[in-house]
């Protein structure tokens, strides 16, 4: 039999369907594989002795007939949801303390179909970072920087989340992603990441930091697997007035392999200067093989590409600016202790103390730039931009189903790399950051290797609220790259 | 150009309400600066008569009756607190 930790989140459900292990077996499983490799930092905490109750629970569910949609099946949980009675962290010194009074509603959702919580996966500080590197709790590792004998970084800032998957230390992850936060680290980690339709699931409980944004998405083994998580994730909540109010079809049910006569956009403006070879021949690679399970190929056209990632960073720092006013060290989270001179002192020293570097810098990004004098010239200029981003993409749509792009212009790349400029860490992101601001569906599959051996992602970008036609692509996708590759510790 | 200088970092950090060591603002302001000059590339491109995006998505907010829903719980919202006294916060005495 298959080692529990290498199942995908299908099998495993199938596997406790028909009773072939059970949950606490399963879970068990998980919880030493999480013990066993504490040296990729995966984790900020780790519920282990919850996640077994949860099991046996579970177990009990199964045996009665009352399995929901996960049932039993032991996931990880971005350290960035509010989790009833469980530490969230954010990845900020700031909320080090912090022990939600409620659950976030995804989280929520999740718990409802039956699956089981791990713990709490880390991340950049506050979502905001490409590289994990810039968590109050330390960076995490890559698990396929033992193929390549280097450290490597995950990816940001799902970078936990996508290493707990990709490492077998959970069947599935939460992700958040603003500007590529899931589906950068998928791509790097080997993994599928897919961030829904802006609206497709509910933000409430889950730390802001750029809220016109921010969307919660699966980090999975397959695109199956990813469609399956969905449909437990999403759906309308009356506590965000800002998602849909639609119902949800069924997203595995979507996965027929047929993709005949779909129409799959090429924008040439993604082709960068300076983007290496290995990227642009994936890119073709993928171009063929779903040209190749029947889809038609059509050149389109985003003129605005070039402008969304200085877009993005004057939109996301804004909103963050005005985000994180809310931690003032009066109500939760750290406080300065001594000497206080004032009340503005306890806010300046508070927040001094408790925000690390990179989100000092975006929190000042954005005040600047909404500042008296400044906020024509930047914040509504970018936001005028942003609607010709999303009009590009509406005029691409009308001539195609589904746009295909790499994900990240790089695999990953080692600890301590891009470091120097802040810009230079920023770029990461330019394939991923015009989806976030369209608001548009996009999932990055994992299709190749690199020159190193490393993995690399293909992004395919929907309609909105069209999911299933994008997870059928990608399923297909998937099928013809046979994507099969392993972290070296998978095999031990 | 946008080059800040130690004196407007000094403004902003104020303004976001962030304690920075004097040692800290010139790199700081070399970082914004840096980051500014490359986010002015957006000054090109040629926005008259282009609405500012308000929402990302096309819809109507959802509307709900005006009524109360939930509360009553001081000891959940102040479970967090630093400092907290008879369900009130506290905070440190100062003279300002």
């Amino acid at each position: 039999m298959t080692k529990l930790t290498n199942l995908t989140l299908a099998e495993a459900r199938d596997g406790l369907k028909a009773g072939e292990f059970s949950a606490v077996e399963l879970t068990t499983a998980h919880i030493e594989a999480m013990a066993a490799h504490k040296d990729l930092n995966a984790f900020i905490t780790e519920t282990p002795e919850l996640a077994l109750e949860q099991a046996k629970a579970s177990d009990a569910k199964i045996k009665s007939g009352d399995a929901g949609a996960m049932e039993g099946l032991p996931i990880g949980m971005k350290d960035l949801f509010c989790t009833e009675g469980v530490r969230t962290t954010a990845g900020s010194h700031i909320l080090d303390n912090f022990i939600p009074p409620y659950e976030s509603t995804v989280s929520g959702n999740l718990k409802k179909a039956g699956s089981i919580m791990l713990g709490k996966t880390n991340l950049d500080e506050f979502a905001m970072g490409s590289a994990n590197i810039t968590s109050f709790f330390g960076n995490v590792k890559n698990p396929w920087g033992e193929n390549v004998g280097k450290d490597l970084v995950p990816g940001g800032s799902s970078g936990g989340s996508a290493a707990a998957v990709s490492g077998g230390l959970c069947l599935a992850a939460t992700g958040t992603d603003t500007g590529g936060s899931i589906r950068q680290p998928a791509s790097f980690t080997g993994i599928v990441g897919l961030k829904p339709t802006y609206g497709r699931c509910s933000r409430w409980g889950v730390v802001a930091f750029a809220s016109s944004l921010d969307q919660a998405g699966p980090m999975t083994k397959t695109v199956r697997d990813s469609a399956i998580m969905l449909q437990s994730m999403a759906g309308y909540d009356v506590h965000d007035s800002t998602s849909a109010p639609m119902d949800l079809p069924n997203f595995e049910a979507a996965l027929t392999g047929d993709i005949k006569g779909l129409k799959i956009g090429i924008p040439k403006e993604y082709q960068v200067d300076g983007m290496p070879q290995e990227i642009i021949d994936l890119w073709k690679k993928g171009e063929e093989m779903l040209k190749d399970a029947g889809a038609e190929i059509v050149q389109v056209s985003l003129p605005h590409t070039k402008y969304a990632l200085a877009t993005y960073y004057i939109v996301a720092p804004a909103e963050a600016s005005s985000n994180l006013a809310r931690y003032d060290g009066v109500r939760y989270g750290h406080r300065a202790e001594g000497d206080l001179k004032s009340l503005d002192d306890l806010y300046c020293k508070t927040r001094g103390q408790g925000f690390g570097e990179e989100v000092q810098r975006r929190i000042m990004i954005g005040t600047y730039v909404l500042s008296a004098g400044y906020y024509d010239a930047y914040y509504a200029k970018a936001q005028k931009i942003r609607t010709l981003i999303s009009q590009d993409f509406k005029n691409a749509h009308a001539q195609c189903d589904v746009i295909l792009t790499p994900t990240c212009p790089s695999a990953a790349f080692g600890i301590g790399e891009n470091e120097d400029d802040p810009v230079k860490m920023y770029l990461n992101d330019v394939f991923t950051v015009p989806t976030s601001l369209a608001g548009l569906p996009g999932i990055s599959v994992p299709a190749g290797l690199s020159e190193g051996g490393l993995p690399l992602g293909l992004q395919l970008i929907g309609r909105p609220f069209d999911e299933e036609t994008l997870l059928r692509t990608a399923d297909v996708l998937e099928t013809a790259a046979g994507f099969s590759a392993k972290p070296k510790m998978l095999e031990a | 150009m946008s080059a800040l200088d130690k004196d407007t970092v000094k403004n902003i950090a104020f303004l976001s309400r962030l304690e920075v060591p004097e040692e800290k603002l010139e790199p700081i302001a070399q970082d914004l600066s840096k980051i500014l000059d490359w986010v002015e590339q957006l000054s090109e491109v040629d926005t008259d008569g282009v609405e500012a995006m308000t929402s990302v998505a096309e819809m109507t907010l959802h509307w709900r009756k005006d009524e109360v829903t939930s509360g009553d719980q001081p000891d959940l919202v102040l479970q967090n607190a630093p400092d907290q006294a008879d369900h009130c916060y506290l905070v440190p005495k100062v003279v300002e």
